[in-house]
């Protein structure tokens, strides 16, 4: 893409803080890498817990006559495994993680632009996974609410940890809003302000737009899921009355009165789906980008991708009372919100092809990471259409509270951002670490978890068809519905789930193998474009650049450019700089 | 190796449809035109699925990368954005309109349709129908105790008649339209009838509702599926749908409020009698 004027630094650069100990190197530290490596472990080990969670609870559902574990350890594991996955986990992953490490490095700044309020925010959400897995251990254990935490149920005695875990889960959240808040400012503001000169935001790799996206939507969409819980908190410890009616408790009336039930869950959902899209968008993003890479070609249609983020981002504000159908809210907010839902299928539904129109006439290498990508692919888009079954309020009308659900849910927001994010992984530990991660495991990794997760989840839809609700600790008797070839099916799925789970001990192996033995790799393995690549070392120091900060002078995705030598030219190098092909005389024109 | 893989997920996905033993279960209300939106449905994602991916797979083998392959440079191309967007535009709508509709008369009880309480507690299933008078008695979690267990409003004329089945089980009368009227009195529930293809929340606070009309004898299942505690699972319920003559003979075995009251009353003055012989 054609150069422009490069406008003359305004400003003098402020020097970054340094460490002056082992301390405030290593671990209160204020480099945005170093916090992003610490909110990376954390959220996997917080994360590895909710997948152990849930080889329980597969095990529960395939064998039920072992009870494995108990009615009330069921739905407490269900409800930690879908908020740690959900939140601790990918919210984490995504923003703290891969927000933190790309952001300085891809628009090209030293650091984030409030380091130590960056460290804070790390330090905060450390916190709050630790109030979180204290609940664990607390008499009467987690909560058991479900990961929406819908009143009254969450704080009545029918639910296991209504004494303190559902206390505890509720102040985690918060703690959690607040740590958030505070890398979140620095995200958006560091992309607004602290730019490299060239870095137009049209010429910021879609993994920032969709980093920068995600994040917005989070700043907008938690402070509701934040005072629900406080007003929640209120109601469970000074019997205040937000979203409790008057009720009977196993036969005892309760001094509750007036509140609403459904209040609760407009809240909620107005943070949880646009939490959806905070999980959904940085994917895009980072997947536009492997894939543009891997097949060396321009992302197909930049602006239409840049607009699709923005706008899906925009439209997720309002379509949350999908969740709502049958909640029985006013009955015409359906028609509303259905219409409103499958509009947003039509940005989305451009994003996929033009991923695949990206492949078109593209060089495709078959890399780890473009695996992952494929991967993604496939099942975004299975989980993507089955989206506009549950979108399209009366088909949700049979489905929704089904397993129906459950493996939607699980293709489109656990296991496709889950995809991304070990593509991602793969993508960017030679920058990381300076090694290669070890290829045969890489693939065998990826094929038994892409394969292994569309076997637990393309079938699992089934059986949401013949009625069986989500969030049952066993079936039980029943006539007509669950066969023995349904019994069957599920334990065939649990034995998927347990593979899977296997896969995931592979890859931590891996990821831990290489960075001693691996590889060395070798400058931008991958020759890629954007900046992050073209720091003087790799891994990259303190303060990202050496001397100069990088000057920008094109987009990111000059793959395969008519003209040039190389089939890519990073962002920072000048047309006068590019190496010609032979028979050219300038970029895209053959000599005559 | 990687085509290969996508051909069969395409491949398998479309034959599992076909041939899989797990699909809805035989439908036993009026709302068949729900399983229609559901099979037009699966016809055009099915179809954007296959085409898409085919499209990937097709690109996978023909791009592969080779020695010699270099990338085409193509930024955009506004035709293919604006043909696809339309195209998919038309789909969308294509399916929201009929789903709307439907909705439309779901959300719309007839005139005619009876109105028949459903109650939900931790967890199990009371029912009340109006009696004589068409008219459910009003009611309110506060009423509820040991001897009111429905919370009925005692000075409520429009009650006197209503009938409470305290049981899980609940009679309809074949091809008579019910509009459920759907009560809790502690936390969420969810009243599911598979094969009626139709659920609602209970709300304890409010009055939510659905209609149906039954359109084949039996017994169906009521499941909740809306998580309401340790029990939730567990919290299952029966309909049964019966001919004319063998669902009034049910009723006519069933009490009302008032009987209930007299009962109760009948017993309280019997024991006090008793005790005062002592
Ligand atoms: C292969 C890995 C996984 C397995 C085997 C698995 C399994 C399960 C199971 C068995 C349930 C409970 C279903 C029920 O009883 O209704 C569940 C619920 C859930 N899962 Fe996963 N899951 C996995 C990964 C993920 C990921 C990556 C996410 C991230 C979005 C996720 C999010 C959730 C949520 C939000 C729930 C709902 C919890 C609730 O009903 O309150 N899961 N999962
Ligand atoms: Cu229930
Ligand atoms: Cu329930």
């Amino acid at each position: 893409m054609s150069e422009s004027i490069i406008p003359e630094s305004e400003l003098e650069e402020v020097e970054l803080y340094h460490p002056k100990s082992w301390w405030t190197e290593k671990v209160f530290s204020q480099d945005a890498k170093l916090i992003a490596i610490q909110y990376g472990l954390t959220a996997f080990a917080i994360g590895f817990v909710a997948l152990v969670l849930s080889w329980f609870m597969r095990i529960q559902i395939a064998f039920p006559e072992m009870a494995i574990i108990s009615e009330g350890t069921y739905y407490q594991f269900i409800t930690m495994h879908g908020m740690i996955m959900v939140v601790y986990l990918l919210t984490a992953l995504f923003l703290g993680a891969f927000g933190n490490y790309m952001i300085p490095l891809m628009v090209g700044a030293r650091d984030m632009v409030f380091p130590y309020l960056n460290m804070i925010s790390y330090w905060t959400y450390l916190i709050a996974v630790l109030v979180l897995f204290v609940s664990f251990f607390t008499p009467g254990g987690p909560t058991g609410a479900g990961w929406t935490l819908y009143p009254p149920q969450a704080i009545l005695g029918g639910t296991p940890g209504q004494e303190t875990g559902i206390i505890l889960m509720l102040v985690s959240l918060c703690i959690f809003i607040v740590g958030f808040t505070m890398g979140g400012l620095n995200y958006v503001i560091t992309i607004l302000q602290a730019r490299t000169r060239g870095m137009t935001l049209m010429r910021m790799p879609l993994t920032i737009w969709g980093i920068f996206t995600a994040t917005v939507l989070a700043l907008f969409a938690f402070p509701a899921l934040f005072v629900s819980a406080v007003m929640m908190l209120f109601d469970k410890l000074l019997m205040t009355s937000f979203f409790m009616p008057a009720l009977v408790e196993f036969g005892e009336n309760l001094t509750y009165g007036g509140g609403s039930p459904i209040l609760f869950q407009h809240l909620f959902w107005f943070f949880g789906h646009p939490e959806v899209y905070i999980v959904a968008l940085p994917a895009f993003g980072i997947v536009s980008d492997l894939i543009s890479i891997h097949a060396r070609k321009n992302i197909f249609g930049f602006r239409m991708m840049v607009w699709a983020i923005v706008g899906i981002g925009a439209l997720s504000f309002i379509v949350w009372a999908h969740h709502m159908y049958v909640s029985g809210m006013n009955p015409y907010f359906g028609f509303f919100f259905a219409t409103t839902t499958l509009i947003i299928a039509v940005p989305t539904a451009l994003k996929v092809y033009n991923w695949i129109l990206t492949l078109w006439k593209g060089n495709i290498h078959l890399t780890i990471p473009m695996l992952f990508c494929l991967g993604f692919i496939v099942t975004f888009l299975n989980g993507g259409l089955t989206g506009l079954f549950l979108g399209n309020v009366i088909v949700d009308v049979p489905l929704s509270d089904t397993y129906f659900v459950v493996a939607h849910f699980h293709m489109v927001m656990g296991i496709a951002p889950v995809l991304v994010i070990l593509g991602a992984i793969y993508h960017w530990y030679p920058l990381i670490t300076g090694k290669m991660m070890h290829d045969g495991m890489g693939r065998f990794h990826f094929w038994v978890t892409f394969v292994g997760s569309y076997l637990i989840y393309f079938p699992m839809h089934y059986l949401g068809f013949i009625g069986v609700p989500r969030r049952y600790y066993e079936m039980g008797q029943t006539e007509a519905l669950y066969t023995s070839s349904a019994a069957d099916l599920n334990v065939f799925i649990t034995i998927a789930a347990l593979a899977v789970g296997f896969a995931q001990l592979v890859f931590v192996f891996n990821v831990f193998w290489s960075a001693k033995n691996g590889e060395v790799a070798e400058k931008n393995p991958w020759k890629a474009t954007s900046l992050e690549w073209r720091t003087p070392e790799q891994p990259p120091i303190h303060g990202n650049f050496g001397k100069e900060l990088p000057v920008v002078y094109r987009w990111a995705y000059d793959y395969s450019v008519p003209g040039a030598e190389d089939d890519f030219i990073p962002q920072d190098v000048p047309n006068e700089k590019v190496t010609l092909a032979e028979g050219y005389s300038e970029l895209g024109v053959e000599k005559t | 190796m990687v085509p290969f893989i996508l051909l069969v997920i395409i491949i398998g996905s479309v034959l599992f449809h076909l041939y899989t033993p797990w699909y809805s279960t035989p439908i036993a209300s009026n709302w068949s035109s729900i399983d229609s939106t559901i099979e037009l449905t699966f016809a055009m994602t099915g179809a954007v699925y296959v085409l898409v991916l085919g499209f990937m797979t097709y690109c996978v083998i023909k791009f592969k990368s080779t020695k010699k392959r270099r990338a085409d440079y193509e930024p955009e191309s506004k035709k293919a954005e604006v043909i696809l967007t339309v195209l998919t535009t038309i789909g969308v709508a294509g399916l929201l309109a009929p789903g709307l509709i439907v909705w439309d008369d779901y959300v719309s009880p007839p005139e005619e349709a009876m109105p028949i309480e459903a109650m939900g507690q931790q967890w199990y299933w009371n029912f009340r129908l109006p009696g004589e008078d068409g008219i459910l008695g009003t009611t309110d979690a506060r009423n509820i105790s040991a001897d009111n267990p429905f919370g009925m409003n005692e000075n409520d004329p429009n009650g006197k008649d209503d009938i409470l089945i305290e049981g899980d089980t609940l009679h309809l009368e074949h091809d008579k339209p019910v509009k459920f009227l759907l009560r809790s009195i502690d936390v969420l529930h969810n009243f599911y009838v598979p094969q009626f293809r139709a659920k609602m929340d209970l709300v304890p606070g409010m009055v939510t509702f659905y209609w149906i009309r039954p359109t084949v004898t039996g017994n169906y299942e009521i499941l909740c599926a809306e998580l309401c505690g340790v029990g939730h699972h567990a919290m299952r319920g029966e309909v049964q749908v019966d001919e004319a003559s063998d669902y009034q003979e049910w009723l006519s075995d069933q009490l009302t409020f008032e009987a209930i009251q007299e009962q109760a009353m009948l017993e309280r003055d019997n024991k006090l009698a008793l005790n005062k012989s002592n």
